[in-house]
């Protein structure tokens, strides 16, 4: 089965672009499942029924969606053998900066959205600078110009991927990323793969549940603010 | 060259690659030893600094050494010089043959006309995708007589497309000099102010009213828009091709506009359903029910019709201006619309 990750920030355009990738794969006769991971509620798993895909939701709550990824993908892996899946996505909201699902060697798909301004590719982390794939979105809205600056920026934050536009309401530019995914690679299972960078875990005091205020409250790796 | 990155200190590649330095900076990371190579530097770097780059070491000396050979390969002029597409044709919605085989040329305007839904727009995405009969119109687009190579279609490094619609729209906070700035740097462009007097000149040329430099993008009108993003695409836009959907209703000169295209050596499609623009193509397709229908080629006897169908368009506006500013409409008015057509 082959195995990839989608990643990008809230409504970047994740689920438009996997809908009409999927499409191109279906009609080719390929079985596809999705997981989508989010904190506290989602839609998308009815949009992926819609087009009759299979599909589990993973609610990571107050834990950071990527840490809940990581720790429950091999779970997700079985399921995608048991239903005998050609290709099983993962959908996996980037809400912290810092954190990223990509493993190595698993085909991993950054997708920005060009409204979201030219110094957001810097800002994203390894999410986006160590994808093997960077999707832009919304390139419909923006003028031709917007479009070449903002693929420049991405450019510039991971010059190793290979970046596409692809339209998330009509799905101009989704026959080509499909294309890729056709060539991703196969898995039995990700056990001792490795993620692409490291999730940092509790740092400080206040992950494990500190809420007092004070120098003397302070504990683990502290970082200091420059003023 | 390119290959030695590694062996360099600071010093000397921040010479040879003046924007290498804008790899650290967009990292977050200052400081910087100018006497250390990359590698020696990422040794030396706290694991603090490091982990909030989103990088760990090895990471970090492989960006750099790629983020240098792209840009340098953003230098090179394109390699991929187009001198014509060629449409071959697939199927209507009814899955009729089209039977055609329609080549364009540099230099070329094409118009596409059609009623609302035939596949005007369809027909502008296959040549934007390249389709190899895998769309749903089972078009083939070949490049230069030739079936493009694989690379040439993913990459959008390769991109010979640019593209122009009703839809888009200035989102960036900038003023108009400071957005050509960055759109030329992302080119990798050295006379920078020389092309944005060109294009703020050229721009102006099409637009109604006036615009200076500093005009924040986001308050340009519809027409100033469009005639910056034409003027833009124009002079700063490598892409061979250029696709305009539908930007009748856009208050600019349209055929100074195709002109400027034009003589910057690009095959121009235009998809419209203003009868100046419909003229303007020296051939015109006809889209009915998903599939090219016919091709017409623009006759002389079209050509001198032109400027009167213009006139008439002119006489329009000039009456809806007049209304938008409490008008009224009278005889001489009317009088004025018959004499144009006699
Ligand atoms: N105009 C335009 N809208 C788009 C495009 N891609 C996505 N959208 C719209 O953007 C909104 C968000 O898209 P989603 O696909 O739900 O985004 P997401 O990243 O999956 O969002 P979450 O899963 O909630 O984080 C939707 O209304 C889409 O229709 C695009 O290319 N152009
Ligand atoms: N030959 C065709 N076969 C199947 N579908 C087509 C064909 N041509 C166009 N379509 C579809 O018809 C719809 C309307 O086409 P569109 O290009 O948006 O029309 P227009 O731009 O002329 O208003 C689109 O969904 C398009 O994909
Ligand atoms: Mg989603
Ligand atoms: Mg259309
Ligand atoms: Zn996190």
């Amino acid at each position: 089965m082959k195995i990839v990750t989608v990643s990008g920030p809230p409504s970047s355009g994740k689920t438009a672009v996997i809908v009409k990738t999927i499409e191109n794969l279906t009609r080719d006769g390929l079985k596809i499942g999705v997981i989508k991971f989010d904190c506290l509620s989602t839609y998308d798993d009815q949009l992926y029924k819609k087009i009759g895909v299979e599909v589990k939701v993973g609610l990571s709550g107050n834990l950071c969606p990527d840490h809940y990824f990581i720790s429950n993908i091999e779970d997700c892996v079985k399921w995608g053998l048991v239903e005998n899946l050609d290709i099983l996505i993962s959908e996996s909201a980037g809400l912290c900066n810092r954190c990223s699902p990509h493993i190595k060697d698993v085909l991993s798909i950054c997708v920005v959205d060009s409204l979201s301004g030219v110094n957001t590719p810097k800002k994203i982390g390894p999410m986006l600078k160590l994808a093997d794939i960077v999707v832009i979105t919304k390139g419909d809205i923006v003028s031709q110009a917007e479009r070449e600056v903002f693929l420049f920026s991405v450019k510039q934050a991971n010059p190793k991927a290979s970046i596409f536009y692809i339209n998330g309401i009509t799905g101009q530019g989704s026959y080509d990323l499909s294309v890729y995914l056709k060539r991703a690679e196969e898995f039995e299972t990700l056990t001792h793969k490795k993620l692409k960078f490291s999730m940092p875990a509790a740092v400080c005091s206040y992950c494990t549940g500190e809420i007092r205020i004070g120098e003397e409250y302070l504990t683990g790796n502290i970082k200091r603010i420059k003023i | 060259m390119v290959k030695d990155i590694a062996l360099f200190r600071m010093e000397q590649l921040f010479k040879i690659y003046p924007y290498s330095e804008d790899y650290f900076v967009s990292l977050g990371i200052n400081d910087i030893d100018h006497r250390l190579t990359i590698e020696e530097l990422a040794v030396s770097m706290q694991d603090e600094v490091l982990d909030d780059t989103g990088l760990n070491r090895e990471q970090l000396v492989e960006n750099f050494i790629l983020f240098i050979e792209k840009m340098e390969t953003l230098k090179k002029p394109p390699n991929n010089t187009v001198e014509s597409i060629t449409i071959i044709g697939g199927k209507d919605k009814s899955g009729n043959d089209e039977n055609i085989n329609l080549e364009f040329k540099v230099g070329e305007v094409i118009s596409i006309v059609g009623p609302t839904g035939s596949g005007k727009s369809r027909l502008l995405a296959d040549i934007e995708c390249l389709a190899q009969r895998d769309t749903p119109t089972y078009r083939q687009i070949l490049l230069n007589g030739e079936i493009p190579d694989i690379n040439k279609r993913f990459f959008i490094e390769n991109k010979l497309v640019a593209q122009l619609s009703q839809n888009m729209n200035f989102v960036m906070d900038l003023l108009v000099e400071e957005f050509i700035k960055l759109h030329a740097e992302s080119r990798m462009i050295n006379n920078i102010e020389k092309i944005t007097e060109e294009i703020i000149i050229c721009a102006n040329d099409m637009a109604g009213e006036k615009f200076d430099r500093n005009t924040p993008l986001t308050q340009l009108s519809g027409g100033q828009s469009r005639a910056l993003m034409i003027a833009d695409t124009a002079l700063l836009s490598l892409s061979p091709v250029v696709l305009i959907d539908e930007i009748e209703n856009a208050g600019i000169d349209r055929k100074k506009a195709i002109e400027l295209l034009v003589k910057k050596e690009k095959i121009v499609l235009i998809s419209t359903h203003d009868p100046v623009l419909a003229l303007v193509g020296d051939k015109r397709i006809v889209i009915k029910n998903g599939g090219i229908n016919k091709v017409i080629n623009l006759s002389k006897e079209e050509k001198k019709y032109i400027d009167i169908l213009e006139a008439i368009d002119k006489k329009m506006t000039g009456i809806r201006n007049h209304l938008r500013n409490g008008g009224i409409i009278d005889d001489s008015i009317i009088d004025s619309i018959y004499r144009l057509m006699q």
